[in-house]
């Protein structure tokens, strides 16, 4: 074993050792895909394609940046997208009644939150598997989107569609609201991480439970922690998506989940839990929707070969993450 | 019998439920020789999630999970209504039997492909299945190039909506596959070594069973399943949707089994608890339709049925409840109840 350096030195290490190497795979792959596309097509090397595609998908990384907290923990949240589709519904028919945007924002906040925590909970304290613990919460967030409404509520309030169309311009390139509270959000998960009591404890619960639990981490506190965490980001990726499509509807983000599962672990995160950065998400989103911008730009391309491309640059990740584990162990065993 | 209660009593309160808001629930009559009825409408239409979850179960006692089964149901549907629908003759018996064939056949194929990133590659079941499930959406979608492919072929229309003897053949394929994996698995050994590759698979690999290939057979099994599902799923609809079809009922299989008692950390299963839970689903289905709740609520519903019987079959939760032996661990349970309420 390693000799004991501060806490901090040796965490950094044992995540760059592991992961370095997939985290890097997908940087090198967003690399040569953009490559390829500007060989490609015309107009594809202007700034604003790349800016595009996080206008696009400023509400899939929220998303899956609360995704990225719970596969850390080595838990999954299949739940995200039915409370991204509550949340837009929520939104749309608060705003309908003419409520403050800004209670509006609040409340959503909180029912998110809420469903996080009661799903955390549940996890916790009955011992029921993630897996099925979000999947009623999937159910429950579904149902109650239909319950409020089974058409698609447009949304007309004049703030929020200011808000969702404002075009921060600079230097000829322009972005969107989404992407600025996007960056942020990144910016803080990455933080609390890195840098934060919260983002230890969640290295190692995702390491290793038992040992988490033995060495007196609030491994109850966290996981409830997480989950909670998911459910408010998956609310305000809710937020951004009204401001992207101004309705709220109950089969929005139908699937969502999968695409956030699949950007975590082309980001490589690794679903067993333990390891894995903020920032490989950002690279797996971008990845993501990269291909979509391919796609659209190569034109006879149909939709569904953009889930033929994810399915198999999954499979290249997985298989990738398990060699490199792999040798990971070899190493420590010789 | 004990572990059964639960399921069961569900079940039980369901019909009951039902027969309280249409009397006529459990009526059965004989109407040009086929069976009528509300009980034989249930059977009918939990016959493809019985077989999906009968895959399932299976797959989860080796302590695995399959993503993928409700993917491998939209590609069996479409490859089948394809090669339906480019025949001369769509009513030709031989014709509707290859596409069947082949439709089993690819299933079998993607069964493989599952197994071996499981057994061979090492890599965790929920990854390996979900590159299928999120991959073969779009595969579905690439064989029926994006449409909806209808065909009018009376053999294939017979798989899911055709009757036999006065019963649903779909119900007589999808029991007569139960009946033969039931046999199988709890009149071998198979079962059994089935349960130990659940609890250890390196210890059960060191007692000298074949845990991979054990391993690989439960997941061809889930795809084949699955694939014979998706049949009937797009004959009785006479239509293959590359889409819609089979959408989410992975989780509506991983739910039957749970309900039926089998633990998804695997080591442990029972095939009657999920083809229990499967009616169950189905019923609840029903029964909202009977009592008149507004279908809009129907996922609500089930949700708080999921929440009720998971907490039910949770061994803390029931440690609150009883007194006599005080749970260390239960305890700052209680007031997190509420939250929930």
């Amino acid at each position: 074993m390693t000799t004991l350096d501060t806490p901090g030195r040796n965490w950094a290490k044992v995540a760059g050792n592991l992961l370095r190497k997939p985290a890097m795979a997908t940087a090198i792959l967003l690399c040569i895909m953009y490559g390829a596309g500007v060989l490609r097509y015309d107009g594809f090397d202007d700034t604003q394609i790349v800016l595009n595609v996080f206008i696009d998908n400023g509400f899939l990384l929220v998303v899956a940046v609360g995704m990225t907290f719970v596969i850390l923990t080595g838990g999954i949240d299949l739940s995200v997208g039915a409370v991204v589709a509550l949340t837009t519904m929520i939104a749309a028919s608060l705003l309908e009644k003419g409520l403050n945007p800004a209670l509006v924002l609040v409340v959503v906040l909180a029912v998110g939150g809420l469903i996080g925590l009661g799903m955390g909970c549940i996890i916790h304290f009955f011992d029921i598997q993630p897996f099925i613990a979000t999947l009623a919460g999937m159910f429950l967030a579904r149902g109650t989107c239909y319950v409020i409404s089974t058409d698609s509520i447009p949304i007309t309030n004049e703030w929020w569609n200011n808000v969702a169309s404002d075009k921060l311009r600079f230097g000829g390139f322009h972005i969107s609201w989404s992407v600025v509270i996007a960056a942020v959000v990144v910016a803080a998960a990455a933080y609390v991480l890195a840098y934060t009591r919260l983002g230890r404890n969640i290295y190692a619960l995702g390491g290793n439970q038992q040992s988490a639990l033995l060495m007196g981490l609030p491994v109850g506190r966290t996981r409830i922690a997480v989950y909670t965490i998911s459910g408010v980001c998956s609310a305000l990726g809710g937020v951004l998506l009204t401001f992207y499509t101004p309705s709220g509807y109950g089969l929005n983000a139908l699937g969502m989940e999968l695409d956030a599962i699949a950007a975590v672990v082309i980001g490589g995160t690794v679903l067993t839990g333990g390891s894995g950065f903020v920032l490989g998400t950002v690279l797996g989103v971008g990845v993501l929707g990269l291909i979509q911008t391919i796609i659209t730009f190569q034109g006879t391309l149909s939709s569904w070969w953009t889930k033929i491309v994810i399915g198999v640059l999954l499979f290249v990740f997985i298989v990738l993450q398990r060699t490199v584990t792999r040798k990971q162990t070899a190493r420590r065993a010789r | 019998m004990k572990r059964f209660v639960w399921p069961v009593g569900v079940l039980v309160a369901l019909l009951v439920t039902n027969v309280f808001f249409s009397h006529s629930f459990f009526s059965i009559e004989m109407r040009g020789g086929h069976l009528y009825g509300s009980v034989v409408d249930i059977l009918r239409s939990s016959s493809p999630l019985a077989l999906v979850a009968l895959g399932m179960t299976l797959v989860i006692a080796t302590g695995g999970i399959d993503l993928s089964v409700g993917a491998v149901v939209a590609i069996a549907g479409a490859l089948a209504c394809l090669h339906i629908s480019g025949l001369s003759d769509q009513g030709s018996v031989a014709g509707v039997l290859v596409a069947v064939g082949l439709a089993l056949a690819l299933s079998l194929v993607l069964g493989v492909w599952n197994g071996f990133l499981v057994a061979t590659i090492g890599i965790q079941p929920i990854i390996a299945t979900l590159i299928l499930m999120v991959a073969g959406r779009g595969l579905a979608q690439l064989i029926t190039d994006g449409q909806i492919i209808t065909v009018n072929s009376g053999p294939y229309k017979m798989i899911g909506a055709g009757y036999w003897l006065g019963l649903p053949l779909c119900v007589l394929i999808a029991g007569a596959v139960i009946a033969l994996a039931a046999v199988l698995v709890r009149r071998s050994a198979l079962g059994m070594l089935l349960e130990a590759v659940g609890g250890n698979a390196e210890a059960s690999r060191l007692a000298g069973i074949k845990s991979r290939w054990l391993i690989l057979a439960v997941y061809v099994f889930a795809a084949v399943c699955a694939g014979v599902a998706g049949l009937m799923i797009s004959s009785n609809v006479s239509s293959a949707d590359g889409n819609n079809a089979g959408l989410l009922i992975e989780l509506d299989a991983i739910l039957a089994v749970v309900i039926g008692g089998t633990s998804l950390s695997g080591g442990r299963f029972s095939i009657v608890g999920t083809v229990l839970g499967a009616v169950i689903i189905k019923t609840l289905d029903i029964t909202i339709y009977t009592v008149g709740v507004p279908p809009e609520v129907t996922l609500l519903f089930k949700a708080v049925v999921v929440i009720v019987l998971c907490l039910a079959q949770s061994a803390k939760f029931r440690a609150m409840f009883q007194r006599s032996r005080p749970v260390v661990a239960a305890a700052p349970a209680d007031e997190k109840v509420q939250v929930r309420a």
